[in-house]
């Protein structure tokens, strides 16, 4: 294992974690702000996913189709929040996760009749199609650009929240429902902004790996699953336990798959390491949810309960 | 009120003789199908039995207990390739081993609530989902087929033993439920559903209660498992997927949440339901899915709970 192979590691770990924060601030936000749970999260991503595929089809641009994987899922988010989602909101969570799952075989099924079940592919732009070499390392730009878009997203969310009115409405709505709305603020509008932007953002993470991934019926599930590890870890409804957990999951589930196999090489035989090197690998995650929840329960940085 | 527990009773009591009729019918026109289907029915009738204890009565929204029957279920498969045929041994095995997991992962999980609680139990069941995948020498992703069904004598393998034998443990299991929770014990649980805060209050530790349950409805899951691998003979990461756990709470609710009958309801309705939806169509998620929705905003007290009566109605579990 030599240093820059490591940095490398380190590096797709960071990027991961960036892709993850994209899906767990939207996820974190809804609950925090509407007790909603949404396992169709990861149907968003999915469907930003086509989206940007199909508009990368027609136009050819990269640039429009990440475009159009954002605003087209925040129309989606907010259709889908105007026509009956915030139904869901009054429901209590046993609900919400049911529903969410009848809406997520509905979703996969769908991506399957109109694009069927091959996978399909996107490239990244001219421009950040080449390696970059930092520190006598060769990394794909495309990596690099992943990383500093979601830095941008992280800080214009930071800035949305803390420095604006109406994330002054959101933190105050999160805070005190009833209060807000008494105070003559259409909640309703700002819930349906909250979930619309949250919906942008996995669409614009689906967008995102289509050059590095294929883009699939279902490729939601892995990543919602670990979106959820995220905000469990960071604290359910905080913003930057979200992106401090999803730093941390990416780069231990990373690293995990990379040194787990020839560090269990070192400690057992070859045959025990070979059977078990790959299970040890993705579990790397699970077991840090595991030793954080068993010390504490409400997350790294919980969020102060109403 | 008396007429509705009568109408209840009988209905419950038609449905059993339903389920016992099965074997004759198949017996009678070889329709071997009909066995497999239902006997399948009654594995996810079993689980969900299971689960609406925890669930149902505890107000633990677990999304994670299809992993407990693929406990169930690769314990005697892979018991099986060791060359351990008894069936006792397997499923004695198979409980231990169930009792080993979800005594730790309930402890865990239990010391969290609400929402964080349903994504525990959902990250632990991916987590054994992903150790099971990558399990090569016991089949990996594919699965394995198991070598050979477990060993109980003359009975080994016939289809309609295996069938009675799950029918039994449904019956039992449903009526230990009943049992359960009318017990002391049952009363806690309930209890700490409403409010775990006030039953640590009057001085009863909520954890131990709800981590019994947890427990047992883990065990009843493996169970079903364990008749599961041996109906289909076959055993794959698929079957503890969190899409069977998602289908689990379906049955559950569909059947009628906190209702001791209502999973069996609920699991022969949906998998009767996705059976016939199959049948009509290879995109049948776009029926079914929508379905769950309206099942979710309309159907609030399940099919069961509509025959119960308002006063008697359950409480949801909250989110609180």
């Amino acid at each position: 294992m030599t240093l820059n192979l490591l940095l490398t590691q380190v590096l797709n770990g960071v990027q991961f974690g960036i892709l993850l924060f994209l899906m767990a601030a939207g996820l974190t936000l809804v609950f925090g702000i509407m007790s909603f749970i949404n396992l169709a999260h990861g149907s968003l991503y999915m469907l930003g996913a086509y989206f940007a595929a199909v508009a990368y089809g027609w136009t050819g641009s990269f640039w429009l189709a990440m475009a159009a994987a954002f605003f087209g899922l925040f129309a989606l988010g907010a259709l889908a929040d105007a026509l009956g989602l915030s139904i869901l909101h009054r429901r209590d969570h046993l609900d919400q996760v049911l529903a969410t799952f009848g809406i997520v075989l509905f979703c996969n099924e769908l991506v399957r009749v109109v694009w069927g079940n091959a996978p399909l592919f996107m490239d990244a732009p001219p421009l950040l199609a080449d390696s970059i070499e930092v520190l006598g390392l060769n990394y794909p730009a495309y990596r690099f650009a992943i990383i500093g878009a979601g830095l941008v997203v992280a800080l214009g969310l930071y800035l949305l929240i803390e420095r604006t009115r109406i994330g002054m409405l959101i933190r105050a709505g999160a805070s005190n429902r009833s209060m807000v709305s008494a105070l003559g603020v259409n909640i309703g509008w700002i819930n349906r902004f909250v979930f619309a932007l949250g919906a942008a953002l996995a669409g614009l993470a689906g967008a995102m790996v289509g050059p590095i991934l294929s883009i699939q019926p279902g490729m939601g599930e892995p990543i919602l699953i670990l979106t959820l590890v995220v905000i469990v870890i960071g604290g359910i409804g905080s913003i930057r336990g979200a992106f401090l957990g999803a730093l941390v999951v990416g780069v231990v589930d990373t690293l995990g798959r990379v040194l787990m196999p020839s560090l269990l090489n070192q400690l057992f035989s070859p045959s025990v390491a070979n059977a078990a090197g790959p299970a040890m690998a993705s579990i790397g995650v699970y077991l840090l949810m595991i030793i954080v929840l068993a010390f504490k329960p409400d997350g790294l940085f919980p969020v102060r309960q109403r | 009120m008396t007429s509705m527990k009568n109408i209840r009773t009988w209905l419950a009591g038609l449905v059993v003789l339903a389920f016992l009729l099965v074997p004759v019918y198949v017996a009678i026109t070889q329709d071997t199908y009909a066995l497999t289907l239902f006997g399948r029915i009654l594995v996810f009738a079993l689980a969900a039995l299971g689960l609406n204890l925890a669930l149902g009565f505890g107000g633990m929204v677990s999304l994670g207990h299809a992993m407990y029957i693929g406990f169930g279920a690769y314990t005697v498969a892979i018991l099986s390739t060791l060359g351990v045929h008894s069936g006792w041994v397997h499923l004695l095995v198979a409980m231990g081993v169930t009792a080993v997991v979800a005594v730790p992962l309930g402890w865990v999980a239990l010391r969290t609530q609400g929402i964080a609680f349903i994504m525990i139990t959902l990250a632990f069941a991916q987590l054994f989902y992903f150790v099971f995948v990558s399990l090569r020498n016991f089949g990996g992703d594919d699965g394995m087929t198991l070598e050979q069904a477990s060993n109980f004598g003359p009975l080994t393998g016939n289809p309609y033993a295996l069938y009675l034998a799950t029918a039994a443990c449904v019956i039992g299991a449903a009526y230990l439920i009943s049992r359960i929770v009318t017990s002391r014990f049952g009363l806690v649980l309930r209890a700490t559903k409403v409010s775990e805060r006030r039953v640590n209050a009057v001085g009863t530790s909520s954890l131990s209660y709800r981590l019994m349950a947890y427990v047992i409805s883990a065990e009843l899951c493996s169970l079903a498992g364990y008749f599961l691998v041996n109906l289909t003979g076959f055993v794959s990461p698929a079957y503890m997927a969190w899409t069977v756990s998602g289908e689990l709470i379906v049955m559950v609710l569909l059947g009628g949440l906190g209702t001791v009958f209502g999973p069996i309801v609920g699991a022969a309705s949906l998998l009767l339901v996705e059976e016939g939806l199959k049948a009509y169509t290879e995109h049948w998620p776009l029926i079914l899915g929508p379905a769950i929705v309206l099942m979710v905003v309309f159907l609030k007290r399940g099919l069961w709970g509509l025959l119960s009566d308002k006063t008697e109605s359950v409480t949801t579990p909250g989110g609180h």
